[in-house]
């Protein structure tokens, strides 16, 4: 069985991975436009600055697209794992970001689902935010 | 914008056979199909002073194709890093180099053992670096699972059905059936699509181009050039290149694009007809990029043929079909002829417009659109005879 790919953190998404570690979802905005953007990047694409800061995200989204993974490719990979589901979330903080949905039956997902990250510590050194759906408070 | 409409042609076509198993060298193929193309037009090959492709890795440099057929002098031998959104554009750059003096004739070609050697549709990088850190920890790997994306959300937004997919998919087999280079002629009904295996939902295996074997090239020429060729020449009339905003940071990432349901064909599309001066009205044949079923409907709808959100009840109605309103992958398209990155779509359109087309000519065709691209960024040709 093939070792699944690992994000190798970089200058601009250590402190996005870092956070997902301590379990904590954020992400980086333009210090003087304030414009959020995901992925992290070392320029606002939205005024050119460098200039950036990093905020804690509520978790909270909702499914903007998402598809079933059943032929699984590497098969050694990910034999274990079909049917799995990848979307794309939209955050309440106004970027998307692709993940799994987890803690749901593939055939019950919907676009626009609310959904909450739930981290997944898949390695001593990388933790993964995966997305459920949202448990009323 | 294009500015040198009907000014370059294309004067000379050649293939190989597409296969499941070359049984030789991507060097082998491009040189059978660059040699053929060349021999097409009836020009000396010492004459051919610049060749332009596109790869992923999984081909020949262009210099490799100037040396193996022994031109004396390359000026303009290049290649973009690039999937089948530059089919076209290699097509586009070969004419801008002549007319900047940079070449005088130019051999444009794709050559790839897509089966027998490396896959493209399989597997991707797998090391998580850059852009990929963010896509393939998630099991997010490969191009059918990136362009199920786009496709589920054209049926949030339209409500596009898996049989409307279909729909292409079948119309696009009813051609290769009348098409002797086609790798796959058995004719398949919408039946057949919904009980093929789902691969990545919303695709099935019928929603997913083949992967093939070979090379496809074609010589561009300046248009008085052409005209004392061998073959009748089949000029670029129109031409972009280009997507919207968000382009992302390789053709897999569409983190950043605006919206799913739209790819660039919506963004190049009014450059395309204002630089060809026609519309997709006055279109006889349409080669349109079908790496999967889905990227059809929304190329129809972006480049006008419908409006947006009826890709799915305009080919499911029978528009696409030959002696409807715009018969479309005249030759099966990537879905049934064969996979060899979009060049074989320019091919079509040039025996069509030639007249050459055998059982599978569109009567009078003079006017034929080639597309290439289904995500963020792609290219397109309007070619007149
Ligand atoms: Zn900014």
């Amino acid at each position: 069985m093939g070792a699944k790919p690992m994000p190798v953190p970089d200058a601009d998404s250590r402190r996005f991975w870092e956070g997902c570690r301590e379990h904590r979802l954020q992400i980086e905005r333009c210090a003087d436009c304030k414009t959020a953007r995901f992925p992290p990047a070392a320029l606002c694409p939205h005024c050119r600055s460098s200039r950036s800061e990093w905020v804690a995200a509520s978790g909270r989204g909702t499914v903007f697209s998402w598809i079933v993974v059943r032929h699984p490719v590497p098969k050694d990979m990910y034999a274990g794992e079909v049917p799995y589901v990848v979307a794309l979330v939209e955050l309440e903080e106004g970027v998307r970001m692709p993940t799994n949905i987890v803690g749901c039956a593939p055939d019950a997902i919907r676009a626009g689902m609310p959904v909450e990250v739930v981290f997944d510590d898949v390695s001593a050194d990388i933790t993964l935010p995966r997305f459920r759906p949202q448990v009323p408070s | 914008m294009w500015t040198l409409r009907d000014k370059y042609a294309i004067a000379g076509i050649g293939t190989t056979k597409y296969s499941a198993n070359s049984r030789t060298t991507v060097l082998n193929l491009a040189l059978e199909a660059c040699g053929a193309a060349a021999a097409d037009a009836g020009i000396a090959v010492e004459e051919i002073d610049g060749v332009v492709s596109y790869h992923f890795g999984d081909s020949v440099p262009s210099i490799a194709v100037a040396t193996g057929l022994g031109l004396p002098a390359a000026r303009y031998a290049v290649e973009f890093s690039s999937g089948g959104n530059a089919a076209n554009l290699i097509v586009q750059t070969a004419a801008a180099a002549i007319e900047a003096g940079l070449a005088r004739n130019v051999l444009c070609f794709r050559a790839m053992n897509g089966r027998s050697g490396l896959r493209l549709g399989g597997s991707r990088d797998l090391n998580s670096r850059g852009i990929t850190q963010y896509t393939a920890p998630f099991g997010w790997i490969t191009y059918p699972q990136a362009m199920a994306m786009w496709c589920r959300r054209h049926m949030i937004k339209y409500g596009t059905t898996s049989e409307q997919l279909g729909a292409v998919a079948v119309a696009c087999r009813r051609n290769a059936a009348l098409n002797p280079r086609a790798m796959m002629r058995e004719p398949i009904t919408l039946a057949d699509h919904q009980s093929s295996r789902m691969i990545v939902e919303p695709f099935r295996l019928l929603d997913i181009c083949l992967e093939s074997d070979g090379a496809c090239a074609v010589l561009v020429t300046p248009a008085e050039r052409a005209r004392d060729l061998r073959r009748k020449p089949v000029y670029i009339r129109g031409a972009a290149y280009g997507g919207g905003p968000n382009q992302g940071d390789d053709l897999f990432d569409a983190i950043r694009w605006p919206e799913h349901a739209h790819n660039y064909a919506k963004y190049i599309a009014a450059d395309l007809w204002a630089s060809a001066g026609v519309g997709p009205q006055d279109m006889d044949v349409a080669e349109i990029y079908d790496c999967f079923t889905y990227s059809v409907l929304m190329q129809l709808e972006g480049f006008g043929f419908c409006k947006e959100g009826e890709g799915g009840a305009f080919v499911e109605d029978g528009n696409i079909d030959r002696g409807r309103k715009i018969p479309v992958n005249t030759h099966g398209g990537l879905l049934s002829e064969a996979y060899i990155h979009g060049l074989n779509h320019v091919i079509e359109a040039v025996e069509q417009l030639r007249g050459d087309a055998g059982s599978r000519q569109v009567a009078g065709a003079e006017l034929a659109l080639t597309t290439a691209g289904a995500m963020t960024c792609g290219s397109a040709l309007v070619l007149r005879n």
